[in-house]
């Protein structure tokens, strides 16, 4: 029974931006559950590499090209999945970006363009792959939301209102689909250890050691403790689980407490 | 086998149940053997052979220990008689409760205090032994309670429940706080509706059924079979960085 219940063979899963950090960490778990992993990115040399690393894991990845802001260019993008690999079971909606920039200094277009990519596209991509889900009355749907679904931080503005909303579209497309069997949960992951962590994590830097600091597991998330939490949420094990955000934060949001000197540092 | 099963796996743990007897404990219980851990079950009175019986069919052990959780002379007797059966607790399933409904002008002590010592109260002393026994022996631990949808809305005429839930989502998070660092991880289970006897007369009653069903997204009530995903994850090392988390298993009753 264990295995039927954390089992995605024959799964068919798309992973948006899943071409590296957490997005390949979480594409490589479901993959090794048994699932048919798609990832998108705009950037062709990205997939390439991506392509070639998920090979590594014995993971025969299939790549695609398109924006997931750009509703025609999603539309494309997905019919091209469903003809060659077929319908979309699982959708891990995981490409965001985020800019560092106090208010007073951000330009709205830049404001625009984060809620675009962490909020927006979520939406258009949901909205894309759910009335297949509907027609099979089963699906998944899991957006990678964040410590910032729950709290403001210095210079994250854009990012904190896209991932705020994002909590909030998780739990709108939960009441709009449940009905349908589909799942649609969020992740809110804490500070973890991936490449594109890595400057803030090595070298003796600061940061570091705040996150040492106020992180009650003492230590930084493994892609893999996401990857662990996204399979949960991909199989029938979570099947009455919805609308929820599961946070794998080693208890930072049970602690958030204020470390001296955080407002000086620079803010992830 | 598929590559990633050790990750869920509970293979020779030793896991503690109350109220392991019926509905949701005894569900959690067989859930938790047929990834092979062995069981406690606590359990007011001597009733726990149905149980016993689930859990052998899946090749694991059962033990019942006998205790009234209103009582502090609870937590002392299920650690002696747990350890002298199995030597050691992995995993630590706080799931007894109890309920009692009054209007709040009402209310007697005696409501206030069983439902606090039961629901709060034991919960918490058991989870200190535990953590203690743990902590001496330096080995990782896994405790989950199980909240409640009132451990996030108000609900009403239950008020000693809402609290001891409330209550229980917070000390989950401030226990994640002390004992994260040494290896225990404690999180929570917080089910929805669920279709047990304790809700018999609900799913009975044709009227309050359709308005508790239209108020569920899933339009369904949860069935004690669908908290084992939720307690295997978090009793197993796929959750290892989940930490004071209360993870709900309601069908998205929160979510509206």
């Amino acid at each position: 029974m264990i295995q039927e219940l954390f089992d995605l063979k024959g799964k068919v899963v798309l992973v948006t931006g899943g071409t590296h950090g957490i997005g390949m960490a979480i594409g490589t778990m479901l993959g090794k559950a048994g699932a048919k992993i798609c990832v998108n990115d705009i950037d062709e040399s990205k997939l390439e590499s991506a392509k070639a690393e998920y090979a590594a894991h014995g993971i025969d990845c299939y790549t695609v090209k398109f924006n997931v802001t750009d509703e025609t260019d999603v539309d494309k993008g997905i019919s091209k999945i469903e003809q060659d690999v077929g319908t979309i079971d699982i959708l891990v909606n995981n490409a965001g970006i985020i800019k560092r920039v106090p208010i007073l200094d951000m330009p709205v277009d830049d404001y625009k363009m984060v809620i675009d990519v962490d909020l927006v596209a979520p939406f258009i991509v949901g909205k894309r792959v759910a009335p297949n889900m509907i027609k099979k009355n089963a699906g998944k749907i899991i957006n990678m939301c964040s410590m910032m679904s729950v709290y403001g931080r210095n210079s994250v503005s854009a990012y904190a209102s896209a991932k705020g909303g994002l909590k909030l579209l998780t739990a709108n497309m939960c009441c709009e689909w449940a009905k349908y069997n589909i799942q649609v949960n969020g992740i809110g992951p804490g500070y973890i250890a991936t490449a594109q962590t890595a400057p803030i994590r090595e070298g003796g830097h600061p940061f570091n050691d705040l996150v040492m600091m106020r992180t009650p597991a003492g230590r930084w998330g493994e892609p893999e403790d996401v990857g662990n939490a996204a399979l949960f949420l991909a199989s029938k094990a979570s099947d009455f689980v919805n609308g929820h955000i599961l946070y794998v934060d080693g208890g930072i949001l049970a602690n958030f407490g204020y470390v001296k000197g955080e407002n000086d540092l620079p803010t992830l | 086998m598929l590559k990633f099963s050790p990750l869920f796996s509970l293979e020779d743990k030793i896991a503690l149940v109350t109220g392991a007897n019926k509905g949701l404990g005894q569900a959690m219980a067989v859930g938790l053997a047929t990834a092979g851990a062995n069981i406690i079950g606590v359990s007011s009175g001597p009733h726990g052979e149905h149980t016993a019986a689930l859990v052998e069919k899946q090749g694991r052990r059962y033990c019942h220990i006998a205790a009234d959780l209103r009582s502090m002379e609870s937590v002392s007797k299920i650690m002696e008689e747990g350890l002298a059966t199995y030597g050691r607790i992995d995993i630590l399933v706080n799931n007894a409760g109890i309920i009692r409904r009054n209007d709040s002008l009402d209310f007697t002590e005696a409501d206030w205090d069983d439902v606090m010592n039961v629901n709060l109260k034991v919960l918490f002393f058991l989870s200190q032994a535990m953590a203690r026994n743990c902590v001496e022996n330096n080995r990782p631990g896994k405790i989950i309670n199980i909240a409640s949808m009132l451990s996030f809305q108000g609900g009403i005429r239950v008020p000693s429940y809402t609290a001891s839930k409330s209550g229980v989502k917070g000390l989950t998070m401030l226990l994640a706080n002390e004992w994260a660092s040494k290896g225990i991880n404690v999180n929570a289970i917080a089910p929805g509706y669920m279709a047990t006897d304790t809700t018999e007369a609900l799913q009975k009653d044709t009227e309050r059924n359709k308005a508790i069903l239209d108020r569920i997204p899933a339009g369904r009530w949860g069935e004690p079979e669908d908290l084992v995903g939720a307690v295997i994850f978090l009793a197993s090392r796929a959750s290892d960085y989940v930490q004071g988390h209360t993870l709900a298993v309601d069908g998205g009753w929160l979510g509206r």
